[in-house]
């Protein structure tokens, strides 16, 4: 029930790893022919991935993971902004993922950048209105997660992305939590910079890509070889980039069906919940959200001890109040969505897979209403 | 038999590892709980709580998965901070020399923690103190730890029958040396680190600075005199000192002088030679039957004055249910107002109150 914290490595992603791994081990920016094959790898990988992505394979740029992703777009950017007279300042929304917002604040506090955090709607929803109202003559980015991975709530990246084009500036967007069960098209989304990572749909842990229109990321945070069109310094790590290749491939093969399923699962967890638990409380928006995402809030319920005592009964979960530290702080999501402190330290995210299925949820419907109960009493 | 759920406080250490770990082998469903405590910000190398540093939750989390048990961090770092911090604060402040570990115990602990730990399904909790515990007559008895030098029901005196009964400390039957063994038994790392985290909640060791920081105006410097009433220098706050100091009183004298009373209607610190300390008296209020039950006569017991000090010989008069006169039969020299009584019949531990 925490997919969306990570999914497990399809069987046949890691078959494809494999022989990357002890034979064919070559580096591919070598000359000889070990070289060369293990270039090729990339090379599908890559042809693969923008394919799906619709766009060009110099557009495609291989990390580390989705936060290195968001890194690399916004210092990239930034860096080049800071080369151009009258570009400073950065549009961000208020239920970023921390390697936005963190990123942001960086850039805020150690190089002078301005930043805008945009407010959300009760649904989580950033509002094109506030939006075109934010911007500034010297605004040059703007970055909007395509997916909360909280509360799953569906940004219109294409309609926000609109306006920043109007003005002539870059559209990023997180789109690390959406990539396993949203369209990538980036034509159709129209947006400039998108970043992902392979773990989060069935991939390995440890790689991530972004997306770059050509000529938009001249600038790159990490100097060193020319990897990447000299934006990515460091040596390929090819078997975990083909296992993203191939792990997007099925994903992209088997999306509606999966979502469709998942839809249901997901439909009926969060009838079942609201209906038999009092004080409950569906957050993001009741349609568009992930098809894998249910998310609430429990008036009275500490989070972080939801986690352990449904833990206890062997379901693993995720909240935004919780963290393994044991400090019980509502996340910036649930802040930015204003609930009552009542509510907001009582966050749960349960979160499907494609191997979810009736029975999981089931068991979810039976356990969670009476940890709950029992958490309340415990209170009295 | 039925797998009882229990849960153990884990600190990272050797003792309370080896208590889940010996818990663990016996076919228990164990899993571990660790609390988060206030620390005071800033000056230690981690701002962290010693109790609590992430270097211990790291080392817990690393024991747990050995044993492949789960593990969760409870935040309790208001809890802690009203019920040890400020009780220790203003009991200084008062000008008695408190003892915030059993406090911690008594609230924090077996308060908070064991509630949290019921209420996820365990019938017990465990931790890595040297004691033991005895059923005897249908009453739960607090028993000293096996090993002499470990012992720790001192700390432990404030429980009662209902703490007893859902309370196991697996370490209590065996010496450190063996815990030690058995740590390497179960695969366990062995931390090389102090056993008592006293204070734990201190940037540094050192209480004086804490209350000038936190508690500057209980700091009303004084005079120093001598039972004759001989003026012999300056204090700097009454709460600086704890009866039998020798060190750091900062007059020169040809004899040491002792921190005999603290009085604080007048502010005025009574030193004295060695010989004039001691008393043969103390009152004990707040006093903890662990039976449940206060006792009507006097009785005789050993009488445990600090963590550290031996139990000596006394009867234990009873003033009232709540609180006790001990008479010892010798002249102690260090009984500090603020710290513990623990009674005890041989290795059986009666109880205990604050000392007066």
């Amino acid at each position: 029930m925490d997919h969306a914290a990570t999914t497990p490595v399809d069987p046949e992603v890691v078959a494809a790893m494999l022989p990357f791994f002890s034979n064919e081990y070559g580096n591919p920016s070598s000359i000889h022919r070990w070289g060369q094959r293990a270039d090729h790898a990339i090379t599908s990988s890559r042809e693969d991935i923008a394919n799906i992505l619709n766009c060009e394979v110099d557009e495609i740029i291989f990390t580390s993971c989705g936060s290195e992703s968001d890194n690399l777009a916004l210092r990239g950017i930034a860096l080049a902004a800071r080369e151009q007279g009258n570009s400073n300042h950065i549009i961000i929304s208020a239920i970023e993922h921390p390697a936005i917002l963190g990123t942001a604040q960086h850039l805020r506090n150690h190089h002078g950048f301005d930043i805008t955090i945009l407010p959300v709607d009760q649904h989580g929803f950033t509002s094109a209105e506030d939006l075109r109202n934010a911007i500034q003559p010297d605004t040059f980015l703007v970055s909007i997660m395509y997916a909360n991975n909280e509360i799953g709530v569906v940004q219109p990246i294409s309609e926000l992305a609109e306006i920043a084009h109007e003005y002539n500036i870059l559209f990023h967007t997180d789109a690390v939590q959406a990539a396993g069960q949203l369209p990538l098209d980036v034509e159709n989304l129209d947006i400039d910079l998108m970043s992902m990572s392979a773990h989060k749909f069935y991939g390995p842990k440890g790689v991530g890509v972004l997306y770059a229109r050509r000529d938009t990321l001249t600038h790159s945070h990490q100097t060193g070889g020319s990897q990447e069109n000299g934006l990515r310094a460091g040596t390929h790590n090819v078997p975990l980039i083909v296992g993203m290749a191939t792990a997007l491939n099925i994903v992209a093969a088997r999306r509606s069906q999966d979502n469709s399923k998942m839809k249901v699962l997901r439909n009926k967890l969060i009838k079942s919940t609201l209906d038999t638990i009092p004080g409950a409380l569906l957050t993001g928006h009741r349609t568009r959200r992930l098809p894998n995402n249910a998310s609430f809030v429990f008036e009275g319920i500490d989070g972080n001890e939801l986690i352990m005592h449904l833990d206890l009964s062997n379901i693993a979960a995720s909240s935004g109040s919780a963290c393994k530290t044991g400090n019980p702080e509502p996340s910036n999501v649930l802040s930015a969505l204003a609930l009552p402190s009542k509510l907001s330290l009582g966050s749960l995210r349960l979160s499907i897979g494609r191997h979810t299925d009736d029975s999981d949820i089931e068991y979810v419907q039976q356990v969670l209403p009476t940890v709950i109960n029992n958490m309340r009493d415990n209170l009295q | 038999m039925t797998k009882d759920r229990i849960a153990v406080a884990m600190s990272g250490g050797v003792d309370s590892s080896v208590a889940a770990a010996l818990l663990s082998n016996q076919g228990h469903d164990v899993f571990g709980l660790m609390l988060r405590l206030w620390s005071e910000p800033g000056q230690s190398s981690s701002g962290q709580n010693r109790c609590c540093s992430p270097a211990s939750v790291s080392r817990a989390r690393q024991v747990a998965a050995i044993l492949d048990i789960p593990f969760y961090v409870i935040d309790a770092r208001k809890e802690f901070h009203k019920d040890v911090v400020e009780f220790f604060i203003d009991k200084y402040s008062s000008g008695v020399t408190p003892n915030p570990c059993l406090e911690c115990n008594r609230n924090v602990r077996w308060g908070h923690l064991m509630s949290k730990a019921l209420s996820m399904g365990a019938t017990h909790i465990a931790t890595g103190h040297y004691a033991r515990i005895n059923k005897n007559e249908g009453k739960w008895q607090l028993l000293r730890g096996c090993d002499n030098n470990k012992d720790q029901s001192y700390a432990l005196s404030m429980l009662g029958q209902s703490e007893l009964e859902h309370t196991l400390f697996p370490v209590g039957s065996y010496t450190k040396t063996e815990i030690r063994s058995l740590a390497n038994d179960f695969g366990l790392p062995v931390a090389q680190r102090q056993d008592s985290q006293d204070l734990c909640f201190l940037a540094d060791k050192d209480y004086r600075r804490f209350m000038q920081e936190y508690a500057p105006q209980s700091l009303k410097p004084g005079p120093i005199m001598n039972s004759n009433g001989e003026t012999l220098g300056q204090h700097k706050g009454l709460p600086l000192y704890t009866i039998g100091q020798r060190k750091g009183i900062g007059v020169s004298a040809p004899e040491p002088l002792y921190v005999l009373s603290k009085n604080r209607s007048d502010n005025t610190l009574i030193v004295e030679k060695r010989s004039k300390l001691g008393k043969k008296y103390l009152k004990a209020k707040k006093v903890n039957w662990i039976s449940g039950n206060s006792t009507q006569n006097k009785i005789r017991a050993g009488v445990q004055i600090r963590y550290t000090a031996k139990a000596v010989s006394a009867w234990i008069i009873p003033i009232n249910n709540n609180e006790v006169e001990v008479e010892f039969d010798h002249q102690i020299n260090d009984i500090a107002p603020g710290q513990a009584a623990v009674f005890y019949q041989d290795s059986v531990c009666l109880g205990g109150g604050i000392i007066d």
